[in-house]
Formats: structure tokens, sequence, C-alpha cells
């Protein structure tokens, strides 16, 4: 592996309103190579889009606490000022959302929206910030880009703001890209489209991609290497293939089964029993075990540490073998 | 509901058109209107009439005579009568739009600046600083906005310019509050996320994201506002706290010609059918607007 682009250490996230406190990232680590894909896995509540928001540091100040280390291309972003933020943001890393009607604002059209973003990182002026934005429609492949330049938000159909809103995020080269499940929202046969064009953006230019979402397919579709996030925590991570061949956690195998896929016709889906935990305390033992069948006296007695199972493919298990005889 | 499936059509002819703007369409929306149209053409009629008052009047709005007190409406040279001290009222109602639109439009315009501005820092802020600046509008909104009015002519003394003063503090609350909301809901949109996931700082978000927002809806609102102001101040007028005689002015003609109510009832009406007419035409034009730019306050 190359020097790595993002490198997290051990980071925490604390949410507190008024009586309520959220321990919605608990010790997460996390490294990424230039050009390499990730995609972090989990259900709503995970703490993946949190992940994801504190590596641009998007979360509200005042009412979150971030301990640990994010180091992006050099930058530490839990230390770094509001000024440095700025130009961190849309400039180092930028960031696509996963409902592409509210991304934009419905005020100003498409082609503003991006020549903005460009004059405040790269001192142009207007015009050359709107040549970038056509370009930059015209690489994300939306047709006659001259016109949606003057387009505004609610003129345009789902995929193609989606397109707008990638057009918008990659128009400052940013070394690093954060995907919010960009394609939640889209239509099956959008989406695909939408995947394959990140993809090749990608390969493109050459950046690192953190593609957060909760569907299986889509996960194995773009990444090289996957996380699977529980409770805050990262359960298993490995190369795509490790993690669909051989998923250690008990979590990871949960989510497998309850994916559909072909000749199920018939039989239910599996499904995980129970809810996620209430993270109103840090988890103190395996935060998996309410819910796990092969649930033993070891998984009460602290938090699992990640241990390998292959090369490169870890899993935070006690019983790592366990679930892979049953 | 008629956004909607305009907004359809567009979508649809999009790519054989050139996307038409925001404005082109709210402008197309709202001349299809006949009613603000009518409403627009008078008040433009009024205040044209007030700008040109002196090449149009035909008398001098402050020489009276003793002779020609109280005529009726269609007096020969005095089309609309004259008033208690014998002089025209056409000349003088032409006259007094001059003060009664200025006092109107005026206060509604600085509560319009001050009060987006505080209902924008007190809603993107939020905490304690909304908390400070909200509840204080708060404690001015209590009052019913003519008694606050009053108070604070009172306090201030007559005259045009404290008459401004009172009526801007009596317009910031309402304004602000709205200006507040609409922040708060803007505020928690994607976009301003996606803007700061680009780099954007707080100030920029406000400036561009966050008042591109909420100017529409304030401005609006601000619009059925001066029908209020225009009424208050003619009220104020009418106790003599705001515009002093000669001058003429519809509130205070309404009050120095309501002695004669009885010997001509419909020269005494006339200030009051003036404002009357103004007011119901801003609130039609506001109404219109409103929903000519489909938003809601």
């Amino acid at each position: 592996m190359t020097e790595a682009l993002v490198s997290v250490r051990d980071l925490r996230v604390l949410f507190r309103t008024g009586e309520r406190t959220v321990h919605a990232v608990n010790g997460v680590d996390l490294s990424l190579a230039q050009g390499e894909v990730l995609g972090l896995l989990g259900e709503s509540g995970s703490g993946k889009s949190v992940t994801l928001r504190a590596l641009l540091r998007l979360l509200p100040p005042k009412r979150t606490t971030i301990s640990g280390t994010i180091s992006v291309a050099g930058n530490d972003v839990v230390a770094m000022d509001e000024a440095a933020a700025r130009d961190y943001r849309g400039g180092v890393v930028s960031m696509i959302f996963q409902e592409p009607m509210l991304a934009f604002d419905p005020v100003f059209t498409i082609g503003e929206q991006i020549a903005e973003a460009v004059v405040r990182h790269e001192n142009v002026d207007r015009a050359a910030g709107r040549a970038r934005a056509l370009e930059m429609l015209d690489r994300v492949r939306i047709p006659s880009p001259k016109r949606r330049l003057d387009a505004y938000p609610h003129e345009m159909s789902g995929g193609m703001r989606q397109r707008a809103m990638i057009a918008l995020a990659l128009a400052c080269k940013p070394k690093l890209l954060l995907a919010d499940e960009p394609t939640t929202a889209l239509d099956a046969t959008v989406q695909i489209q939408i995947l394959l064009l990140l993809r090749e953006l990608q390969r493109e230019m050459g950046m690192g991609v953190i593609f957060v979402t909760h569907d299986m397919g889509v996960a194995v579709e773009v990444s090289d290497r996957i996380a699977v996030m529980y409770a805050g925590r990262i359960v298993e991570s490995g190369a795509v293939r490790d993690v669909i061949r051989n998923p250690s956690h008990p979590y990871t195998r949960g989510l497998l089964s309850s994916t559909v896929h072909g000749s199920m016709r018939g039989k239910r889906l599996e499904a995980i029993p129970g809810a996620p935990p209430n993270l109103a305390t840090a988890p103190t033992d395996c935060a998996f075990a309410p819910r796990c069948k092969w649930v033993a006296d070891a998984c009460r007695a602290g938090v699992p540490d990640l241990a390998p199972v292959a090369p490169g493919h870890v899993a935070a298990c006690v019983r790592l073998g366990a679930a892979a005889r049953a | 509901m008629t956004a909607a499936p305009a907004a359809n059509a567009q979508t649809q002819t999009a790519p054989a058109t050139a996307s038409r703007g925001y404005w082109a369409g709210v402008g197309r929306r709202l001349v299809r209107n006949r009613l603000a149209m009518v409403c627009l053409a008078i008040l433009v009629l009024i205040v044209l009439a007030a700008i040109f008052a002196p090449y149009i009047a035909p008398h001098d709005p402050y020489r009276g005579s003793m002779i020609r007190r109280l005529r009726p409406i269609g007096t020969d040279g005095y089309p609309l009568g004259t008033d208690e001290l014998g002089r025209d009222m056409l000349t003088r109602l032409i006259y007094g739009g001059r003060l009664s639109l200025f006092i109107g439009i005026v206060p509604v315009l600085n509560a319009f600046v001050i009060g987006t501005a505080l209902g924008v820092v007190a809603g993107f802020v939020g905490g304690k600083v909304n908390m400070a600046i909200m509840r204080t509008i708060d404690v001015f909104y209590a009052f019913p906005s003519v008694l606050l009015a009053i108070a604070i002519s009172g306090a201030l003394g007559a005259g045009i310019f404290n008459s401004i003063i009172s009526l801007t503090v009596v317009f910031i609350p309402p304004i602000a509050r709205v200006a507040e909301s609409v922040t708060t809901q803007v505020r928690n949109l994607d976009f301003v996320d996606a803007a700061r996931a680009s780099g954007a700082g707080s100030f920029t978000i406000i400036r561009v994201h966050v008042l591109g927002n909420v100017m529409g809806p304030v401005f609006v609102y601000a619009t059925s506002l001066v029908s209020v102001s225009m009424i208050l101040a003619a009220g104020l007028s009418f106790l003599g706290l705001g515009v002093k005689p000669p001058e003429p002015e519809w509130g205070l003609m309404l009050n120095t010609l309501r002695t004669a109510i009885y010997s001509q009832p419909y020269v005494a009406a006339l200030p009051g059918a003036m404002i009357f007419a103004v007011s119901i035409c801003f609130n039609l034009f506001s109404d219109a607007l409103r929903s000519a730019m489909d938003v809601k306050v």
C-alpha cells in the first residue's frame, strides 16, 4: 500500500443535545490509499454518515465532541482552524449527498453554484468558473451541458441532478471524495449509471473515494475494500472479495444473508433479529451480542478488537471461528 | 397550485427551450392575474400623481378661501369640492399622497432591512443568540400594533420623522419572526451542508444561500405590511401625533374634516376612500405576488 491518503485513528464522536447524549462513533480506525475506493457499509444509525461528516468537519461544533485523529492528505482535520477548514472542504475533500434535490440551492442555477465553488477555491473570475462548470457538466455526461448550465435544480430529473452534484463535488479536483448514499434516492436503472460514472471518474482522476451505503450490492459494485460498521465501530474490513466470500463477523454474515439474490424465489429473507443498540452510553462489550446467534460469555467481557482473519482482512469478534463453523 | 403544473411543463420542455429564469416565471404569472394588474395600475397612477403633483394639481394645496368653504363634490372648478378652509380637495388629495405613501412605505422598508438582519442572525446562529433576539422581539410583539405606535410616537413627540421611527419599531418584530422561521428551515437543508462541504464560510452561506431563500418570503410579507403601515400612519396623524397641519396628508385631512361630516359627508369621506383604495390595492397585489412566487409565509 502506498502512503495513506486518509488515516483515521480511534475516532470518537459524541453528540450532546439537552439531556441526551449519543455515542455515535466509538473508536473507528480507517485508512485509505490514493486512488482507492472504500465502501462503508452499515444500517441506519451505525455511525457511517457521522464518520463521513467528521472527515469534512461538518458536524455542528456546539453539540459535538470529537476525539481521535483524522489526517487527510497531510491535513490535521480535528485541529485545523475555520479558515483552513474552508480551503480544505471542497479543495482537498468534497462530498456528494444522498438527496440531490435538497443538495442544490433552489434559487440559483446549477452553473452558478458550480462556478461559485470554483471561484472560491481557485481565485479565478466568474467566467473561468463558468467555463469549468461547463467542462464538468460535460464530463459527467449531462446532455447539452451549455443549456443545463442555466437550469435551476427543479428543472432537472433526479439522475441529472445527481450528475450535477458530482460535477459540483469534482469541480475543484479534490483528492478525496466522500459519497453519502448517493444512489439511495434514485431509480435502480439510474443508480447503476451513476455508480459506473463515479467509478470511471474516480479512475480518471485517481482520487480516493469513501462510499457510504447500506446496500451490499452497491458496495460490491464500486468498492475495492469494504468496511462494515455497527454501533459506531468497524466490525469487519477487508478486500471486497474476501469479505463477501468469507464474512467473518456475525453481523456481516447477517447482512449478506438478508440481501436478495437469485434462486431465492419462495423463500423468506433471513433477517437479523432485534434492533441496533441505543447508544446513550458507549458500548462496553460486543454491541452485536444481544442479536447474535453465536453469543457466548466471552462476548460480554469487553469490546472485541479487530483480529486478522486473513491478510488484509480483519474482524472484531471473539468467536471468529464459531460463526464460520456454524 | 398553479405552480406545480407550470414547473412540470418546464421540465418537459426544457431540452427544447432555453431555461427560463425564476423571475421571468413570476412575472408571467403576475401579468396573467388581472386583479393584480388592476391594483398595480391604480397604485402606479396614485404614485405618479403624487410625484408629479405640482404639474397636475389644479390649485395651490395651502391657499384657502373663507367664501368657498365645504363646497360639495362636482362644484365648478373644484371637482371634488373644498375642505373646511376652502382648499381644493383634489389638489390636497394629490399632494396628500406624497406624505401618506412616504410614511406608509419607508417604515416598512426600514423594518424590512433591520428585521431581516435580526431574524437571519437569530435563525442562523441559534441557541442563546436566538433566544436573546427573539424573546426581546416577542416583548414588542406582545403589544397591539396601534397601541405601540401611539406609545412610541407619544413619547418621541409629533412629527413625520418620529412617526417613521415608531412605525419602524412596530414592524420589525413581525418581519424578524418571518425571517427567523424561514432561516431556521433553510439552515437545516442539505444545500447549506453542501455549500459548506464545498468550502463556503458562514458569511458566504448567509449572504448567498440564506438571504437568497429568505428574501422572497420576507419581501412578500413586507408588501402586505405597507397597507397596515399606511393605516397606522394615517391613524397617528389623525390623533395629532404624525404630520402637522397645514401639510396635506390623508389621515390628517380625515381628522380635520370630521367636523364637516354632517354638512358634507362625501367630501369628508374622500381621504378615507383614498387610504382604503391604496391599502386594499397593496394587499391584493401582495397576495398575487405571494401566489406568483409560490411562497408560504
